[in-house]
């Protein structure tokens, strides 16, 4: 009978954040929807009850029946019969278990059958389902392409696919070929339009597709023949009632088994074309990525959870040397490092996703009046935020996930070692968070820009400039000095004047903002509720070692030390 | 294709599961203070059975009815959140002190006023009582036929339904006429979760008596949309006879209750050989600790 939201008190203090009393009164258009749907709330205190009770429901399937299967779906996985996916028999059921639940479609507007929730309580059903199985959540998660169809598409379009995906649709995203990994603006994979049939044709092949045997797809093809790069790029949608897209194989891989991973090949597949002609990669693939990143730093969260309580209650539980390891310096320390990290990835994630949401509500409530200039000024205030603060926390929380899952191996000795314990599950499922969806280090390539821009110092200068209780002035005492420490190392690094010298520190630069942004958010969570405090205070001590580390290395670092790094090839 | 009324009979029980140490009362009663109100685990299993045949037959309606408190009402609301389409909360200090012959008596009062049911189920028996004695009775009572221990509905055609049972020493499929009563086992699928939809759009009903209680902003609602209010049944709703109701109504009487504790004895060493294990497990069963 366990219960993955009700067990978790942090997931409650992140929904009822002071700015959620905003977004929820934006996305609700004023309260105005339960005139026409019996299910929108009347007023602030009846949304967060909606909120608080669905995540109940999602907590309670999470803790039942997707934990429960997580096992044998990784031992199982999914196969390929007549060029379709067949997934383990543990993923059926959860996806059944989801969709009856009405678990689609969360964030997608009434009028599409969806729950219209604001991505804050979407991304936290996602964190819950990440902690039961992180290879479900890409399959789950993979429902929130059909913002972009939301975003981009035509009303037609979204009238024939949105309530599909509402009501138990699963998407994917096409995106990747095999000589298109990273580097998207190599796509090949062709569109032709064909005057007879009246449809765009898709042919080639498309490689680590995730769930690429969804019913509702978006395809990212070469319309304009002859084109090299980006901007002969267009997105489209690909119905597999359609037909024309066979599965031909899927990965065989580390972890994240039950979530199939396609070999596919496009033979005159049917497509629609979404929004404009070659904005396929330069607009829509940019929306799309920045959801999805949102979504995988879920996932980390959720990986970081699932590893943190079982280190504790092995480390709670196995005696050694007469007592229970949890008593020793070497183990408490690791475990309230692991719980520091996990508490500030999570407050990562929330601050983030409210950015997305402030910026993408007023996004939607543009297409129906126009703005005034405050609304437009708060809503290029988020998006500058939402599209720093994204990267940030996909680069930061996956990286911590690994550490996490490394952590909580190393805690259960040679029992972690073998399959024995759901450790050695979760630390295969935690390695791919850090790689897909962009890897960590093209996070900081979209991150730097809010080191260089020092949009990341104006941030910090508001979370500095928040009044907390006078306990709590000697934390952020220290992180104003961590923050001294950050602008010298940035003046330094652009002070060379040189593109490479920038990159060749991005990360340590990036870091270090990550380290002071997060430190901020535990001390402001402490100022709200004190149970995060020894969080707060053990993620500075970490922090100040990290921030030092990197202020020392740059401060001696010099543009002619870069030879010494570089391979002869 | 036929559609179908179902009516399921669902308990709200003081949750026995997880029982502490101040479960009990000094006098042998149960400590509800401490106890969370839950929906009775079975009927829940009765519940999930009702739904899939209204799934395979749309038009079905399921109904549920309930006798208990006013906090009762949370039954039928739990109901709604899972897809049933209403309810009754069957309600008096009349049936306070009922036992299960004087439940059945007033549950099948109440089945008689809501009329026209081909199918009613309940689970087999309440975590609180244990008696397994409600459905039976409310079939007898109602002169109906009852197929017992249900586990699985294998087919409904036209007027006849086919199940299969689960008893003690294995399965029996059986096929009975409508209308009847069908009580089901744990055994049976677990039910559905809430409905993301349904929980925002029913959390508001209320019985008359909640609504008396409620933010006065939020009155209107319940004129605009009649399917908010839950139905509250008093003994004035349905036709009684007094003798038969409640205490009076009730022939069982318990006497005492004894707090038993369980003491390990003594104990015995066995080692892993086969013969020890059967000489063991031969033991258990002839002194009936196991079988």
């Amino acid at each position: 009978m366990a219960n993955y939201y009700n067990d978790n008190s942090e997931l409650k203090f992140h929904l009822n954040h002071p700015l959620m009393e905003k977004i929820v009164r934006l996305k609700e258009r004023e309260y105005s929807f339960k005139k026409e749907f019996d299910f929108a709330p009347m007023d602030y205190e009846d949304a967060i009850d909606n909120y608080d009770r669905v995540l109940e429901v999602v907590g309670e399937i999470c803790g039942n029946i997707v934990a429960e299967n997580a096992e044998s779906i990784d031992a199982e996985g999914p196969q390929v019969v007549d060029g379709h996916v067949i997934y383990a028999r543990g993923t059926q059921e959860n996806i059944d278990a989801l969709n009856q639940a009405g678990l689609m479609g969360m964030s997608l507007p009434y009028k599409y059958d969806g729950l219209n929730f604001p991505i804050v309580p979407y991304i936290m059903a996602a964190d819950i389902v990440s902690r039961a199985d992180a290879g479900f959540v890409n399959i789950w998660g993979l429902q929130d392409c059909a913002e972009t169809i939301n975003e981009f598409a035509s009303e037609e379009q979204k009238e024939k696919y949105l309530p599909r995906v509402s009501n138990g649709d699963t998407m994917a995203m096409d995106l990747t070929e095999p000589d298109a990994g990273s580097d998207l603006q190599a796509v090949q994979l062709k569109a032709t339009w064909d005057e007879k049939k009246h449809t765009w044709l898709l042919n080639g092949v498309k490689r680590f597709i995730t769930n690429g045997d969804g019913d509702i797809s978006l395809v990212l093809a070469r319309s304009e023949p002859g084109t090299k790069d980006g901007r002969g790029l267009s997105m489209f949608i690909y119905d597999k009632q359609d037909g024309g897209v066979t599965v031909r194989r899927i990965e065989h891989k580390m972890g994240i088994i039950g979530s199939p991973t396609c070999e596919l090949v496009f033979k005159n597949a049917p497509g629609e074309l979404v929004g404009s002609r070659k904005m396929g990669l330069i607009k829509y693939v940019m929306a799309l990525m920045n959801g999805a990143r949102l979504g995988i730093a879920a996932q980390s969260v959720g990986v970081s959870e699932a590893a943190y309580r079982e280190a504790l209650a092995y480390a709670k539980e196995r005696m050694q040397f007469g007592k229970a390891i949890i008593r020793f310096p070497a183990v408490y320390e690791m475990l309230s490092l692991m719980k520091a990290k996990l508490d500030a990835s999570r407050t990562l994630l929330y601050e983030t996703a409210r950015f997305v949401d402030m910026y993408k509500t007023y996004m939607h409530i543009a297409e129906e009046r126009s703005l005034e200039k405050e609304e437009r000024e708060e809503m290029k205030k988020y998006q500058r935020l939402a599209d720093i603060f994204t990267p940030l926390v996909k680069g930061m929380s996956s990286e911590y996930s690994n550490q996490l899952a490394y952590d909580a191996v190393q805690i259960h000795g040679g029992s972690g070692f073998m399959k024995d314990y759901p450790v050695e599950r979760i630390y295969r499922d935690a390695r791919i968070t850090s790689i897909y969806e962009g890897t960590t280090q093209l996070q900081v390539v979209a991150a730097i820009r809010g080191v260089t821009t020092g949009s990341y110092l104006a941030q910090i200068r508001e979370y500095e400039a928040e009044r907390v209780s006078p306990k709590l002035e000697y934390l952020k005492r220290s992180l104003i000095i961590l923050t001294d420490d950050y602008e010298r190392a940035v003046k330094k690094v652009m002070a060379a004047d040189d593109t490479e010298f920038v990159d060749f520190h991005a990360r340590r630069l990036v870091e270090m903002a990550g380290h002071i942004i997060m430190g901020y958010l535990l001390v402001l969570d402490s100022n709200r509720d004190e149970s995060f405090l020894k969080s707060a205070q053990n993620y500075l001590n970490f922090a100040k070692g990290q921030v030092k580390a990197h202020a020392e290395f740059i401060r001696s670092s010099e543009l002619a030390d870069l030879g010494n790094y570089k391979f002869e090839i | 294709m036929k559609a179908y009324n179902i009516i399921v009979l669902a308990k709200q029980v003081p949750d026995t599961r997880n029982v502490g140490k101040d479960a009990m009362k000094a006098d042998g009663t149960i400590n509800r203070a401490v106890l969370p109100a839950i929906f009775n685990p079975e009927d829940l299993n009765a519940l999930e059975q009702a739904l899939r045949i209204k799934d395979k037959f749309p038009g079905s309606t399921v109904k549920i009815l309930t006798m208990g408190p006013g906090r009762a009402a949370d039954i039928i609301r739990e109901g709604l959140f899972r897809g049933a389409d209403g309810g009754i909360l069957l309600t008096d200090r009349a049936f306070a002190g009922s036992d299960t012959l004087a439940t059945s008596y007033a549950l099948g009062q109440a089945l008689k006023k809501m009329g026209n049911i081909d199918i009613i189920i309940a689970g087999r028996q309440a975590i609180d009582g244990d008696t397994a004695q409600v459905g039976p009775q409310v079939a007898e009572k109602l002169g109906m036929l009852q197929i017992t221990y249900v586990e699985e509905v294998i087919e409904l055609k036209d007027k006849k339904i086919t199940v299969k049972r689960r008893l003690e020493n294995g399965v029996e499929t059986v096929r009975c006429p409508l209308p009847l009563v069908m009580t089901v086992n744990g055994t049976a699928p677990d039910c559905r979760a809430r409905n993301a939809k349904r929980l925002m759009q029913y959390k508001h009903a209320k019985t008359v008596t909640e609504l008396q209680k409620e933010n006065e902003d939020y009155t209107h609602m319940y004129n605009d949309r009649p399917d908010l209010n839950i139905p509250e049944w008093t003994v004035n709703d349905i036709e009684t006879d007094p003798s038969q109701l409640g205490l009076t109504g009730s022939p069982t009487k318990v006497k005492t209750v004894e707090n038993v504790v369980l003491h390990a004895k003594d104990s015995k060493v066995i080692s892993a050989l086969d013969e020890e294990i059967e000489t063991m497990m031969i033991e258990l069963i002839e002194s009936h600790t196991i079988g």
